[in-house]
């Protein structure tokens, strides 16, 4: 029991509860299998929100710690081992937030095999928890490969068109980097002779050549998924396929996978070769910034254009990451968070209007606002906070990245390149705004779009947002709007976590 | 014939007294009601099973040192004797349903078994032979039983050829070991190994034994006959041959290259580097394009032994060659317990005449038999190496032992072709689960159960796996 019992435990594995729930009622009964799937995610976040009442932001190791000996047998030595740092708990409460959020804004979209989506997506709550909260590199691998199963099948079985080819594509390119990090973490496991990660970093010792080789195997893996320039192009396939839910945390969760990988594993476990790598990645980063931000304001989807603003906006985490100053690094694990929040809101407000239109090219789009006020309202601040206008959340974060990034332009991270990136990067803040401005634009002003009639002639009008999916949103608006104004408890969270992993580098 | 004797091969003498006896039993149940046969030669195979279990830690040498009942031996044999087990399970229904029916199907398995269990058992040449001929003999007929059907013919008179021609390297090779060393008994070459410098004939002996055991087990470029054999012969056949024979033919690759033949490790290292590699990029790149179940899993079967090869590579290292044979061994358990799993879903899919193989037959199949395609699932993950399957746990196993070492481009090569391998494993799952179609599936309770149990060990053993790591490690300890 007590190995039950173990909050983080809990956290991970109370999800399954659910799934054996829904493999006992009848396919029929598709109410009371969204009811259950909800009511169990939602009784998974109020098992987050009970550990970060208890977790104690002041201390800097790993709390809640539940670790006992799983495979030590035959030369292996693996642990059950989980923990929650500052480092991790936002992003385990974001993923127990958007789970319900998903599951919530499916109720009328999927009527198809409602009882294997829950299922698939309470197992991707597992799988993505699982990642955040082990600290163990081999049960770290088992979680990390786990998440591609259930989101493969989301995709293929209830997205669009396309989606068996987005499905495998997503599924290849994550698993073909992942596959070298597997080798890596052999490496370290054989040489460490355990896969405790807080061990192998006190451990340390890896020759700088290796070290080198490591760091790319695991940045492969942890770069598909995030992704960076130039591996991105799985994700606006994945994207657009993907039935709204799925985008929601696929945005929201699986791609921050990629950026906490980097501060989780990369930072600490390669010192030395970070800092040698931190202009390339931040090279890379501010690639990515400009180019998300350019090929977005040429997509005619919407959903496509919101994957690239995502390239984009995960441009600034990695760029504030790989800044490796206190500021780089919390900036860029609060911009995690919003980038889960704005962006996860944006494609269930697409969601919820494709579900009425059926269709996301915006230029059909046009004066929205009058038949929809209450849904353009919510548009318009979500629109806004991921262009990161001031006093709300997409500022802060993008704020204190660039401050970041300037820093270490200053003192020498950036060894080349200095304050250029912050400098350049500065430049896609300006084009997140003109490209969102435009699709905001063209959807909501000017005059009424073909749309309209459109959607008429299939016998339904357009109606603005209902109960549900007005509380579907709530939460996010809200967080928007707090991390805006206030965001010292966030930063309260985060800062003596990454304060922590700050001195462990040795900085020049 | 001393006591100590008659321990070592009691567990073989069981089934072979057995299956005699059920041969002349056979003659006295009546056509119609075959399905007795199939039970007694299960409980045969269950008592022999039991007895073998229960010998978890003995050690006796027979016939002056020709055959030997070690750690090594019991863990195969008891592989051996499931895969005995699943294979009757999974042809009690299929035969009937395809008229092919017969008793001596049974017993053909069973004296199959023997060869196969001997073979893991053997500590000379001379017996090495003997077990492969036992083995082969009646697969070969068992390839060929469906034998109104052209395919099947086929399949079993390539089987012979091909295996004839591979006996044949496999006889010279130990005459030329003979020659170089005077003996055939594998602890006597050890100690002829150990008092003289290498020779060149010795060398050419023990590729030739690699010859032979490579067209056994299928591996790259011995295995030109597999895909043909594999799809002609009856679906429950070829399950128990991918299985049983890859196990028995690596288990004497294994005793008789990690103990007798340590100092030609320099050279043969290079051999078997090349060969896993080339036949995990083959395997894996031959089977992208296939449309038939069974051909994709022939060729599936192939990549896998490339896979299980890797544990030979380093078995010149002493340091970590018990390591890596364990890894071999636990593998080899992973492999069984998914390949029979999904031979049993294949199985249940397959219609008269051949029909009902080709991979758009499963169009739909997630809809119609949720269960079956669920199985078929995690069958395939396994197969690729996800979790929670044991085939993932499997291959960590492997590509540390390769890691350890230092042979890491293989392992690169190895993870680098499971993502190919990805790619067409998956386009099972896609077509079951992500297009439509009336497929029609035969549920019938023995193939329901292999499936079952198969697929709850894939998962279960994944989250549980270190009863088998310390068994598999304790059974090769003794080896070198």
């Amino acid at each position: 029991m007590e190995f039950i019992l173990q909050p983080l435990t809990l956290v991970i594995f109370f999800p399954l509860v659910g799934v054996l729930a829904l493999l006992f009622i009848p396919s029929e009964n598709k109410n009371a299998m969204r009811w259950t799937a909800l009511a169990v995610s939602v009784a998974t976040f109020v098992i987050s929100l009970w550990v970060l009442g208890r977790f104690d932001a002041s201390n800097t190791d790993l709390q809640m710690v539940a670790r006992y000996n799983w495979i030590t047998v035959a030369g292996w030595n693996i642990q059950y081992f989980l923990g929650i740092d500052g480092l991790s708990i936002l992003l385990v409460l974001l993923t127990t937030l958007l789970t319900p959020i998903s599951i919530l804004s499916t109720w009328t979209a999927v009527e198809e095999r409602v009882k294997e989506y829950m299922i698939f997506f309470l197992l991707l709550e597992i799988g993505m928890n699982g990642v955040f909260l082990v600290q163990d590199l081999f049960l770290f691998y088992i979680f990390w490969e786990f998440t591609l199963v259930p989101m493969y099948f989301i995709i293929g079985i209830w997205g669009g068109p396309r989606r068996i080819y987005a499905a495998l594509k997503f599924f290849l390119y994550t698993m073909a980097g992942s596959i070298l990090m597997l080798l890596a973490i052999l490496w370290l496991g054989i040489h460490g002779k355990t896969f405790s990660l807080p061990d192998l970093i006190a451990q340390g010792g890896i020759p700088a050549n290796i070290q080198m080789w490591l760091f790319i195997a695991f940045a492969a893996a942890f770069a598909i998924k995030v992704p960076m320039w130039p591996l991105h192009s799985w994700l606006p396939d994945a994207h657009v396929e993907a039935p709204t839910a799925g985008s929601v945390i696929l945005a929201g969760v699986l791609l921050k996978l990629g950026t906490y990988g980097f501060v989780r594993f990369n930072i600490p476990l390669f010192p030395e070769a970070t800092l040698q790598a931190a202009p390339w990645i931040a090279l890379l980063g501010t690639i990515g910034i400009i180019y998300g931000a350019a090929v977005s304001y040429a997509q005619p989807d919407i959903k496509k254009l919101v994957a690239y603003s995502s390239v984009s906006h995960l441009g600034f985490v990695m760029l504030g990451l790989f800044a490796l100053n206190p500021e780089g690094i919390a900036g860029a694990i609060l911009q995690m968070i919003n980038h889960g929040i704005s962006t996860g809101a944006l494609f269930l407000l697409v969601g919820m209007v494709y579900e009425q239109t059926h269709t996301r090219e915006f230029r059909v789009y046009g004066g929205l606002w009058k038949i929809m006020p209450v849904f353009g309202a919510i548009y318009l601040i979500v629109s806004l906070s991921s262009m990161g206008l001031p006093g709300l959340n997409g500022f802060v974060g993008e704020f204190t990245i660039l401050l970041g990034a300037w820093g270490a332009g200053q003192n020498g991270i950036f060894y080349w390149g200095g304050v250029w990136f912050a400098g350049i990067s500065a430049i896609g803040v300006i084009m997140a705004a003109i490209y969102i401005l435009y699709m905001f634009q063209k959807m909501f002003m000017g005059p009424q779009g073909e749309v309209v009639e459109e959607t008429k002639k299939h016998g339904r009008a357009i109606r603005d947002l209902n109960w549900r999916e007005i509380v579907t949103v709530v939460p996010l608006l809200i967080l928007i709007f707090w991390i805006g104004l206030y965001p010292a408890p966030f930063f309260n969270l985060i800062a003596p976590a990454v304060n922590h992993l700050v001195g462990t580098l040795p900085l020049p | 014939m001393t006591q100590s004797d008659l321990t070592t091969i009691l567990p073989v003498t069981i089934l072979t007294v057995w299956a005699c006896v059920l041969l002349l039993v056979d003659l006295l149940i009546p056509k119609t009601r075959k399905g007795i046969t199939a039970l007694l030669s299960a409980l045969g195979l269950a008592v022999t099973l039991g007895y073998t279990l229960a010998q978890i830690g003995s050690e006796v040498t027979g016939f002056n040192g020709m055959v030997t009942l070690d750690g090594f031996s019991i863990f195969v044999n008891a592989l051996l004797l499931v895969s005995g087990l699943l294979g009757v399970a999974l042809a009690y229904g299929y035969i009937k349903r395809m008229g092919i029916e017969r008793g001596e199907y049974y017993t053909l398995l069973l004296f199959s078994v023997v060869g196969m269990m001997l073979m893991a058992q053997a500590t000379d040449l001379i017996v090495v032979f003997l077990a492969l001929e036992l083995l082969s003999i009646p697969l070969y007929v068992l390839a060929a039983f469906a034998r109104d059907k052209t395919d099947s013919e086929e399949a079993g008179l390539k089987y012979f050829l091909l295996g004839a021609f591979s006996s044949g390297f496999l006889v010279y090779g130990i005459a030329l070991i003979f020659g170089a060393t005077h003996t055939t008994n594998i602890f006597a070459i050890v100690e002829f190994v150990s008092t003289s410098t290498g020779s060149l004939l010795l060398t050419i002996g023990a590729a030739l034994l690699l010859i032979g055991f490579g067209f056994k087990v299928a591996v790259v470029p011995f295995h030109m006959w597999t895909p043909d054999v594999y799809q002609g012969a009856p679906t429950a056949v070829t399950a128990f041959m991918t299985s049983g024979a890859k196990i028995a033919g690596f288990a004497a690759l294994l005793r008789v290259f990690a103990t007798a033949f340590p100092s030609i490790a320099a050279d043969m290292t290079n051999v078997f580097w090349v060969i896993s590699a080339a036949t995990m990029i083959l395997g894996n790149v031959a089977a992208v394009a296939q449309t038939d179940i069974k051909r994709l899993l022939a060729y599936s079967s192939i990549a896998h032994a490339g896979y299980i090869l890797m544990a030979f590579v380093p078995y010149g290292n002493e340091t970590v060659v018990a390591t890596s044979v364990a890894a071999g061994l636990f593998y080899l358990v992973a492999y069984v317990f998914t390949n029979f799993g999904a031979w049993g879903v294949v199985i249940a899919l397959e219609k008269e005449a051949g029909k009902g193989l080709a991979l758009d037959d499963y169009a739909g199949l997630a809809k119609k038999h949720p269960a079956l395609a669920a199985a078929m699932t995690i069958f395939m993950l396994s197969l690729i190496g996800l979790p929670p399957t044991i085939g993932l746990i499997g291959k960590l196993y492997l590509f540390r032992a390769v890691i350890d070492a230092g042979f890491v481009w293989l392992a690169i090569i190895g993870v680098l072709t499971s993502v190919v391998s990805a790619f067409y494993y998956l386009r099972v799952v896609v077509i079951m689960y992500m297009k439509d179609g009336e497929p029609a599936a035969e549920r019938e309770t023995w193939l329901d159960t292999t499936t079952l149990v198969t697929a709850l060990v894939t998962v279960v053993v994944s989250f549980i796996p270190q009863f088998l790591f310390a068994w598999a490690s304790e059974a090769v300890l003794k080896l070198f």
